[in-house]
């Protein structure tokens, strides 16, 4: 940021806090002073922030930078430890969502606020009282939804359950529910990580139509181009404090990334060009089926070669955790094959499978990937605990072990107090380095990646991503399933992409545009030349 | 981490890992909470708490026949409390040490009465068919949890009533002693049959012994084996074991045939240690498989530890003898007495689980 | 005895024993809707029992005794809502240790009263003009007591309010997503507390249409086990309290034919049947459960703590 901007940017502080106590009558939201504690962090460090009416405004930081936590503050989810909080200049208390909703604040969480069991309009108006006491009047809540929906073009059906809808439909309810409410600030929550870029443009046409007609935006965001293309101010944060507020109009993206990570980024990813091996996994018209028992994939046909890594791109639901299942022995194939070496490893036990070689980095990273409860040392051999060294006949060797978590600590960078600190107070970036350095020590063969850094910061992305590539380079076979298609860009060599449970075709990465990729994503099938 | 709530004019922030000490301190103060508790109760009855908890303590040390009471209290729950801390740590909630402690308790009078087993083979077989038929009734649940996602609570819980009933099927109908006149009793054990006991008290020893051991072994199983790695694993974290490919089936089934079996153990030794005969299946499990509920989550699912909550147990049960007898209070009262320590040792666990302080506002 | 005697005492059977675990099953249906597993049904159920008799026998009186049974019930499930939702203990321990204390304490309470029989019970009635019908008329509506319809009124109220007012969505929401219902502004808490409070009302009538409606006395443990049958049929009828109503009759008519079984089975091992049906019913009932979304409240006993996710 230049000199300038600096001095420009305090002066508006020091205005802020010239006009007293009593808030500026300007600004939408202002926030002074605000601390947040967690037990161990310090969450929010006295966080001043002007939001003007009828802006978007895009809270910009990593994650862990303190942007959840502050708009959850505002929306009463939180409570702050300290400063206050000013709606059109009078100072406001805000101790839980109903207040929030009272002043007309509305939030779309990352993690959608819906109860999956329930139709679209339960949802809505769920804990609304409409002058009708217990009783419904369904055919009032339904007009309503429908002029809501006409005004900005969130087309949804009022009757369907929600677990029925797509991802972006779901997305469209949150809106509406908000607007329902009379919301005349919206926080949006990263809103766009699960949708197509086709989807992200029709949201944002949403977003400028709804503040054209006055209502105001907060968008938290950790992506530089969303910023760029939808705001009118963007607050940077870094580690629970503010950084710097800046006219969108005036900045570009290397200062922002800058302000955002406190260094500047350079990826310093190598990823030289080499031979492709043999080919490892061969997949072939396998198929399988949902939690529910619906046909969730069918006739997934691909390969993954030695030194290879084969980017899976998709919006989150069309089947990338049914194949990540199914690779992997977690989920039984309903038809069609998978091998290994030319081995038919279909349907083998997930402990079979493992030990055929294929290393396992799940989605689910904590529900699934560790044992909170349990130590590093005993989460480092949750697949090995059954072979030597750590197994002495029905006996468990923890002092080996113990000697095998030291040295993974090591290697990867694993921030803990000691081996026998339980894993579930490990940060996210050190849970995924456990995971990486347990899932690689065996030299696998193949490797099923499912986002790997998805909520990550910096630091352990890039280290997480230089792992793989380093494994590609000791010629590993990568299947890197992602919703982030710019780390799909960065690191595959082929890119396969999903839709509907089916692939819409595999294009080398040199190839690869983005439109192309969208159009694929939202089910156009990639003719093939 | 980031974890808070309101309570009140409370704060209340999550503790990462509770210390030993804390954790010891919480559960001595819940136990006194929950004694005075009942000492109210006591009042109200028109009894004096001090009189009465000084019976229950007189009774169960001040001579050596009461002590013997507690011992032979502290078996049942000692062999049901430490298999129930293996099943807990698989997250089984197994409610059914009752009803397999009642089939160790058949399988032994059958060897007993029905083998023609003799000479020193009937005890040891006793205890090996008891192992066998408690752990087969705590392994149907298990299996019935694992492949259909049947409700564990329900399905050991009707089952000791099933067990119960089979119980009074058999001593009503076709193990009804010839020699009994009519009385719904089996005949009584044969003295190859019979444990040995301490003096002419009901202390069984051989089976007091072997609870000791069995708790020092489900304690190096648990910590120390591969079975236990895995009970661990399928317990906190079903999903993680999937993700290893530790079965589920299996492990769940390995913790309840312990469980189990450890039930069925405590049921050999009540038919031929104490009774002697199968006879009123209330009389024989006097609902301990229950109380051995309590006396496990006192111990933090840690079998070592079951060795002192037993004890504790058995001073209870012992005393609560010697109460019905000297004060003519109903035995119920260590029932009501179980529920109210149960409320305050899990009420209790907020304190471990968060740290507690008035806020300053 | 011909087929239509038949039909009509096990329809009569069905009303007059089902009612109680109909009752019991109403309020768990409420409070697991709500995410909160009750396992203190049989404590609940034996406590109505008891101050159910002693308010009768004392004052003459049973629908002043159902009244006070149900106060009762209301009172002891607040202990499990305290722990449960308030200081977020284990609800399956905390079930039964509430078991435990009901069953303790009214052993210890009523132990002067053991054996004793009740002449001021609840009056029988037969539906003047319905009860001529053939065998629906003797089957339904002869001889039962009002309780027995009233409980059919309440499925059919409880069925409406769940799926067809603001306070259904709002409970379901509740037991199914804690953190949307809290986001919206709905206090998680209360939602609880009033679930579990209807849980225990229920509960306590249960247990007092046992004593002073089934049969009049008080005898020790005279629950015998009920109040787990109740945790079964909640399931068996998928949360829902058509199904529990059908669930319950279904339960108590089959429980009824098994003692036609009695010229081949034991009368000990009848007893056992009940508890044989609940199991054989969950086996049944468990591929519908895994596969047509009609599985348990997602937020079953899970405590509720915001922020958490």
């Amino acid at each position: 940021m230049a000199p300038d901007e600096l001095v420009k940017d305090s002066r508006i502080q020091n205005d802020a806090v010239a006009t007293g106590t009593a808030g500026n009558p300007e600004y939408a939201v202002q926030l002074k002073g605000i601390v947040k504690r967690f037990p161990g962090v310090l969450a929010n460090d006295g966080i001043d922030l002007d939001i003007k009416r009828g802006e978007i405004h895009c809270l910009l930081g990593e994650n862990g930078a303190g942007k959840t936590t502050l708009m959850r503050i505002l929306y009463g989810l939180y409570s702050q430890d300290e400063g206050k909080i000013f709606l059109n200049g009078t100072p406001v208390n805000i101790s839980s969502p109903r207040e929030a909703l009272a002043q007309h604040i509305g939030m779309v969480h990352q993690h959608f606020r819906l109860v999956p069991t329930l139709s679209v309009e339960e949802n809505i108006i769920l804990g609304l009282d409409e002058g009708t006491g217990p009783f419904l009047n369904l055919r009032r809540v339904r007009a309503k939804i429908r002029k809501i929906a006409k005004t900005y073009g969130l087309s949804v059906d009022p009757g369907a359950k929600v677990w029925q809808l797509s991802v972006g439909q779901r997305q469209r309810v949150e809106i509406i529910k908000a607007l329902y409410r009379e919301a005349d600030i919206l926080i949006m929550d990263e809103p766009t990580s699960v949708l197509t870029p086709q989807e992200v443009d029709q949201l944002f046409t949403t977003l400028r139509t709804l503040v054209t007609d006055g209502l105001t935006i907060i968008l938290i965001t950790h992506k530089l181009d969303e910023v760029m293309r939808v705001s009118d101010r963007v607050t940077v944060l870094r580690k629970g404090k503010v950084v710097n507020t800046l006219e969108t109009s005036r900045v570009d993206k290397p200062s922002l990334a800058r302000s955002m990570v406190g260094r500047d980024v350079v990826f310093r990813l190598e990823k030289s060009p080499i031979e492709r091996g043999e080919e490892i996994l061969e997949v072939e018209e396998l198929g399988a089926e949902d939690d529910r028992g619906l046909p969730a994939i069918s006739e997934v046909t691909f390969d993954v070669y030695g030194g290879e890594i084969l980017g899976v791109a998709g919006v989150s639901g069309n089947g990338q955790r049914e194949l990540e299942e199914s690779l992997t022995g977690l989920r039984r194939a309903t038809s069609g094959k998978i091998c290994l070496n030319k081995k038919d490893i279909t349907n083998l036990s997930a402990r079979a499978i493992a030990d055929a070689g294929v290393a396992h980095v799940p989605a689910q990273r904590i529900s699934m990937g560790i044992v909170p409860n349990m130590s590093i040392r005993e989460n480092l051999i949750l697949k090995q605990y059954r072979h030597p060294p750590f197994a002495k006949g029905l006996r468990i060797d923890y002092k080996a072990a113990g000697r095998h978590a030291q040295s993974a600590v090591q290697d990867y960078q694993i921030a803990a107090p000691s081996v026998d600190t339980r894993a579930k107070l490990l940060s996210g970036g050190n849970i995924q380095r456990l995971i990486l350095a347990r899932e690689l020590s065996g030299s696998p063969y193949l490797i099923v990646a499912a986002h790997p850094t998805y909520g990550l910061d910096v630091g352990a992305t890039e280290q997480i991503r230089q792992v793989l590539l380093n494994q590609r380079e000791s010629g590993a076979g990568i299947l890197l399933i992602s919703e982030d298609l710019g780390e799909i860009m960065t690191l595959s060599d082929r890119i396969m992409v999903m839709f509907a449970g089916e692939v819409m075709g595999i294009i080398p990465s040199e190839d690869a545009r983005l439109g192309e990729i969208g159009l694929m994503m939202a089910g156009t099938r990639h003719e093939k030349d | 981490m980031k974890r808070i709530e309101r309570l009140a004019l409370l704060k209340v922030e999550k503790r990462p890992v509770p210390s030993g000490h804390v954790i010891l301190s919480v559960s001595i103060l819940a136990i006194l909470a929950a004694l005075v508790v009942v000492a109210i109760f006591f009042a109200s009855y028109g009894t004096s708490p001090f009189r009465a908890y000084g019976a229950i303590i007189k009774g169960a040390f001040g001579s050596w026949q009461g002590f013997s009471e507690t011992l032979r209290r502290m078996i049942p729950l000692l062999l049901c409390g430490v298999g129930l801390t293996v099943a807990f740590r698989a997250l089984f909630w197994n409610i059914g040490a009752d009803g397999q402690l009642l089939f160790g308790a058949i399988a032994a009078t059958w060897v007993a009465l029905f083998s023609g087993l003799h000479g020193p083979v009937v005890i040891p077989m006793m205890f090996l068919a008891g192992f066998a038929a408690g752990a087969l009734w705590g392994v149907i649940p298990a299996v019935l949890k694992v492949k259909m996602r049947i409700n564990d609570v329900i399905t050991t819980l009707m089952m000791n009533y099933i067990a119960m009933y089979i119980v009074l099927y058999l001593i009503h109908g076709p193990w009804k002693g010839p020699s009994v006149r009519g009385y719904p009793l089996t005949d009584i054990f044969s003295p190859a049959a019979q444990l040995p006991t301490i003096g002419n008290t009901h202390v069984h020893w051989p089976t007091l012994l072997l609870g000791l051991f069995l708790a020092l072994a489900a304690y190096i199983m648990l910590n120390r084996s591969k079975s236990g790695f895995e009970i661990q694993v399928v317990g906190e974290n079903p999903h993680a074991a999937r993700f290893a490919g530790i079965s589920e089936l299996k492990t769940t089934v390995t913790a309840m045939l312990t469980s189990g079996g450890l039930a069925g153990l405590a049921g050999v030794g009540e038919v031929a240690g104490v009774h002697l005969r199968l006879f009123d299946p209330n009389q024989i499990s006097m609902g301990y498989g229950y109380t051995a509920i309590i006396v496990a989550w006192l111990a933090r699912k840690n079998p070592l530890a079951v060795i002192v909550t037993s004890f504790f147990f058995g001073v209870l049960m012992a005393g609560g003898d010697v109460i019905k007898v000297n004060l003519g209070l109903p035995f119920q009262l260590i029932n009501m007495f179980n529920g109210v320590i149960m409320f305050f040792l899990i009420g209790s666990e907020i304190f471990m689980r968060y740290r507690i302080t008035l806020r300053r506002k | 005895m011909g087929w239509e005697s038949w039909l009509i005492s096990t329809f009569a059977r069905a009303l007059a024993y089902g009612t109680p675990l109909l009752l019991g099953t109403l309020g768990e249906i409420y409070a697991e809707r709500a995410g909160v597993l009750n396992l203190g049904i049989e404590g609940m159920m034996i406590m109505g029992a008891y101050s159910a008799f002693v308010v009768s026998y004392k004052t003459g009186h049973p629908w002043l005794g159902i009244l006070v049974a149900a106060m009762v019930g209301g009172v002891f499930s607040l202990i499990h809502a305290f722990a449960s939702i308030t200081l977020k203990a284990n609800q399956v321990v905390s079930g039964l240790a509430l078991t435990m204390l009901g069953l303790g304490l009214a052993g210890v309470l009523g132990r002067s009263m053991v054996g004793t029989p009740l002449f001021t019970s609840l009056h029988r009635i037969t539906v003047p003009g319905l009860s001529t019908i053939p065998i629906i008329g003797p089957g339904f509506f002869t001889h039962q007591n009002l309780l027995v319809y009233i409980t059919m009124l309440l499925v059919l109220i409880l069925w409406y309010i769940l799926f067809h007012t603001r306070v259904g969505i709002t409970i379901r929401a509740v037991g199914e997503s804690p953190e949307t219902a809290d986001s919206l502004g709905v206090n998680v808490a209360r939602v609880r507390y009033l679930c579990v409070v209807v849980g225990g009302i229920f509960a306590g009538v249960a247990g007092a249409y046992l004593s002073v409606g089934y049969r009049p006395a008080w005898t020790e443990g005279m629950t015998g086990g009920m109040g787990w049958i109740v945790i079964a049929l909640t399931i068996f009828a998928f949360w829902n309290p058509i199904y529990g109503l059908l669930g319950s009759y279904f339960f108590a008519s089959l429980y009824h034919l098994s003692y036609r079984l009695q010229a081949w089975i034991s009368p000990e091992l009848l007893k056992a049947m009940p508890y044989v049906f609940a199991i054989i019913i969950l086996i049944l009932v468990s591929r519908g459960t895994v596969q047509k979304r009609r599985g348990a409240p997602a937020a079953l006993t899970i405590p509720y703590t915001r922020g958490e996710e």
